[in-house]
């Protein structure tokens, strides 16, 4: 069976040894213990396991890991940089984004994607891209809020 | 342990509502309990008559073993000045661990972050009940204010002492004792010092009015935030125990199924693997999660069936097989007046059958345990409601005394009414004992979605009758398996009858947010709407001539107010409704403006304004987010949400069948608190979701002239094709 032995994840480059067809999820809480990417379904309708891989929002639970390559992973351990936090992150806390939290690391990482490629997303666009994360605490409305409020953050900054 | 046990309905306890444990006696033996605390000071809270009550009983285990059984929750100033609180309550969510440590906070006159609490572990904290029933903020929170209260005012006594100065003329503030005689101060952790004190103290009403609150009663951000949106909060499911192994169990082809024949043997000799039977149980366990689910696959194995009813006649079912037995407990019945020459001389005179689907509680985090075993003691972590309930689960399962289980439960990924039971709890104790190693277990969606219990179906038929001039003459109410909470209607009626039908249910249920307050109030206030349409008059001003609870009539009022309902204009195929009630002394009314295409079916709320009243509020930022969740996961409910099942399967246990609310679905919403300082504080987490679904069905009927009657009111997203 075919093995995958590295991983780049948050700018490290890790050596593991997996087999290629387990979950790049699985791989990322079990192997490396970055457990703040989170199982909700493991079919690709939840978006809790959201990393980006080069930047682009992808559920990890439908990623196999062999199929990642030299690909740079990102997950929500390493979005905080010398104990500052990515305004997306300051932003859910300002407007307190959350109920029990479990969705919390697979929004802020389509957040942060959404923003990337559009600083400036109108409300009906932040609902049209995150409508494929799930909080089944609704907290949807203080989500949307809060990634209007890092977007005008992240502008001031810039 | 039985596979029965795990498959068969180890529920019953939560069949309709969550109904008590048999409460143990134990004797009361502080000077063990203190010397396990070690130094400081203690106020422990004395559960009502129970004073200086003494019975020997079980002895629980480690620091439970001395503390006596009649303390509800205690709090510890150790010598370092930091307060401790220890309650059985557990966090899921629903914000809890701040609101107690505001309510602390206040009444100790420390800042908010000097207080730890120390949640839902049966080892450290005192017994509980469990997190349900909207009980944590009414109860727990009174208690805790006792707690402080006693606290501050021993801290008080112990400066006067060393002062030699008057009690009453020293002030207690930001963790200090001052005398602003003399011109001294001592801080709560030096008075604490050298201390070994305990108190014990009743619980008795509240000591700080509402009016006074300084901590409470203030919007504050939800503690430890800050570990969640950097992913470091620990769920249940991101725990690791050296040497740990990773879980899976081979599930029965269908409900109640018994295991004919297994062979495990190809699942043993994959290399590190352990597999096991027990009765109808099997279940493995792997170094990592990939092999685990190999191996469980590798697994044959026989079952034999039994044939099931299905969701397509479940309504008949339920009528047809509703519990005959009078003195049967669950049943209510309720009667006024004579009902039925009401209804035979009323003006005008609705009846209707409405009927409520199965659903799931589908919590992000599916149920998850980590399971280990020490010297014939077991520990799991895990994420539930009813720690003390799972820790009993286990003690049966596994035929232990209490102190040779403990439950410890991380802020959960949430529950809404659906983590009562410990299956996923047990499940992994049994693989860990089998394995000599901590196992991990994490149920998936589809086995949450199936072998978890669900919101009780319900059969629900009204009769209403009403005088010329818009009085309720007559009012029949007949619930069948959905439950009775909230079932009794809220308006003025002479001639009543209120019946709650048991029914032997064809699928596990539980409890769920609200219980079944949700399904009462989608029939009564629907039919509500009817009958003023029936006599002619506006839904809010008939509800209003027939009500007079007043801080009811308040919220209804509020919620017209800001929601525009007297001057409200219809764009063309949008609708408006109204609907209120009073659950868990919460008081609340719900507008909701929905937007219906004819041609597609499609149903879009554009706008809900709910109004809520439940006592003095402690968080108001936390109760707003919590609302606004409550009318969200209510438009799944509404409008959506139904198990399938047939034949003892589940016909939609995923995501991609079974729709929940998602960010489009998602309304504009504005929430009104009416903060009642004069009134005690009840809890929140339910009570908002109860006037969603006939809000919104009332707004259809007013866009198109059809009234819905299911939960929920679409089929499969569209309106139904009669409609
Ligand atoms: S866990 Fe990957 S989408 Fe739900
Ligand atoms: S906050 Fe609980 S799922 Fe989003």
């Amino acid at each position: 069976m075919a093995r995958v032995t590295k991983l780049n994840v948050n700018g490290r480059e890790y050596a593991i040894d997996v087999d290629a067809d387990a979950t790049l999820l699985s791989v990322l809480r079990d192997q490396l213990d970055l457990t703040g990417t989170k199982y909700g379904c493991g079919e690709g309708q939840c978006a809790a396991c959201t990393v980006l891989i080069d930047g682009n929002p992808r559920h990890s639970c439908r990623t196999r890991a062999g199929d990642v390559g030299k690909r740079k992973i990102a997950t929500i351990e390493g979005l905080e940089k010398n104990g500052e936090l990515h305004p997306v992150q300051q932003a859910f806390l300002d407007v307190d984004a959350m109920q029990c939290a479990y969705c919390t690391s697979g929004m802020i990482l389509g957040a942060v994607a959404l923003l990337e490629h559009n600083p400036h997303p109108t409300r009906a666009e932040i609902v049209e891209y995150m409508n494929g994360h799930l909080c089944r605490c609704g907290a949807y409305q203080r989500i949307t809020e809060a990634i209007t409020l890092a977007a005008t953050h992240m502008q001031e900054k810039v | 342990m039985s596979g029965k046990h795990l498959n068969d309905t180890a529920l019953e306890i939560e069949r309709y509502e969550a109904r008590e444990l048999p409460l143990h006696r134990f004797a009361l033996d502080r000077r063990s309990f203190m010397k396990s605390i070690g130094g400081g000071i203690a106020v422990l809270l004395v559960a009502e008559n129970t004073l200086g009550f003494q019975e020997s009983g079980r002895r629980g285990g480690g620091m439970q073993e001395e503390m006596p059984r009649e303390i509800d929750v205690w709090l510890h100033i150790p010598p370092d000045g930091r307060v401790t609180v220890f309650t059985g309550k557990v966090e899921i969510g629903q914000n809890i661990r701040t609101s107690l440590s505001q309510t602390v906070a206040d009444e100790l006159h420390v800042s908010l972050d000097a207080i730890d609490m120390v949640m839902g572990d049966t080892q450290l904290t005192p017994f509980d009940m469990g997190t349900f029933g909207s009980r944590s903020t009414p109860q727990m929170g009174t208690q805790l204010r006792r707690v402080a209260f006693a606290a501050r005012e021993l801290l008080v006594g112990l400066a006067a002492k060393r002062w030699n100065a008057d009690a009453k003329m020293l002030v207690a503030e930001n963790g200090k004792v001052s005398d602003p005689a003399g011109n001294r101060s001592l801080s709560y952790a030096d008075l604490a010092q050298g201390q070994l004190l305990a108190q014990d103290i009743p619980a008795e009403d509240p000591v700080t009015p509402a009016t006074e609150w300084k901590i409470a009663g203030q919007p504050v951000h939800k503690i430890g935030a800050r570990d969640f949106v950097t992913g470091r909060h620990k769920y249940t499911p991101d725990l690791k125990r050296p040497g740990m192994l990773y879980g899976k169990v081979v599930r029965p082809v269908a409900f109640g199924a018994t295991l004919t024949s297994a062979d495990l043997s190809a699942a043993k000799a994959m290399p590190g693997v352990v597999a096991v039977r027990d009765g109808d149980f099997i279940g493995v366990a792997a170094p990592d999660e990939f092999t685990a689910e190999r191996a469980a696959a590798a697994i044959k194995t026989e079952w034999k069936t039994t044939p099931q009813s299905s969701s397509r006649e479940l309504f008949d079912y339920l009528k047809k097989n509703a519990e005959t037995d009078p003195q049967e407990e669950n049943r209510f019945r309720q009667t006024k007046g004579s009902v039925a020459d009401a209804l035979a001389s009323a003006a005008h005179r609705v009846d209707a059958t409405y009927t409520i689907a199965y659903i799931a509680h589908c919590p992000l985090e599916p149920r998850a345990a980590l399971a280990e075993w020490n010297d014939g003691k077991v520990t799991v972590w895990t994420g539930t409601q009813r720690p003390f309930g799972v820790r009993q689960e286990l003690t049966e399962a596994f035929h232990l005394s209490d102190d040779k289980a403990r439950v410890i439960v991380p802020d959960t990924g949430a529950a809404y009414g659906g983590k009562h039971s410990g299956e996923c709890a047990v499940e992994a104790a049994r693989i860990a004992q089998a394995a000599g190693k901590p196992v991990h277990l994490l149920w998936t969606r589809e086995e949450e979605f199936t072998w978890a219990y669900f919101r009780p179906a319900g059969l629900i038929e009204v009769k209403g009758g009403v005088s010329t001039d818009g009085l309720l003459t007559a009012w029949e109410f007949h619930n069948y398996n959905s439950g009775a909470a909230a079932i009794a209607t809220v308006y003025e009626v002479p001639n009543q009858l209120t019946e709650f039908h048991p029914v032997n249910a064809p699928l596990r249920q539980g409890s769920y947010r609200s219980l079944a307050a949700a399904a009462n109030h989608f029939a009564r206030e629907s039919h509500m709407d009817d009958l003023a349409h029936a006599c002619g008059m506006d839904p809010l001003d008939f509800r209003m001539k027939n009500l007079q609870d007043a801080r009811l009539r308040d919220v209804y009022q509020a919620a017209a107010q800001q929601f525009g309902w007297q001057g409200r204009k219809k764009a063309p195929g949008h609708g408006f409704g109204i609907a209120g009630g009073i659950d868990k002394g919460g008081h609340i009314a719900t507008c909701a403006e929905v937007a219906v295409d004819h041609s597609s079916g499609e149903v879009q709320i554009v706008r809900v304004v709910e109004t809520f009243d439940c006592g003095a509020v402690v968080n108001p930022d936390g109760l707003k987010n919590s609302i606004a969740g409550a009318i969200t996961m209510g438009i799944g409910g509404a409008l959506y949400e139904a198990i399938e099942f047939d034949d003892g399967k589940i016909l939609n246990p995923h995501f991609a069948q079974y729709r929940v609310p998602r960010f489009k679905d998602e309304p504009q919403i504005e929430v009104v608190l009416v903060d009642r300082k004069d009134q005690p504080s009840f809890g929140a987490g339910e009570t908002p979701i109860v006037g969603l679904a006939p809000a919104v069905g009332n707004a259809i009927f007013d866009a198109i002239g059809v009234r819905l009657r299911s939960m929920p009111m679409l089929s499969g997203g569209t309106l139904p094709a009669n409609a």
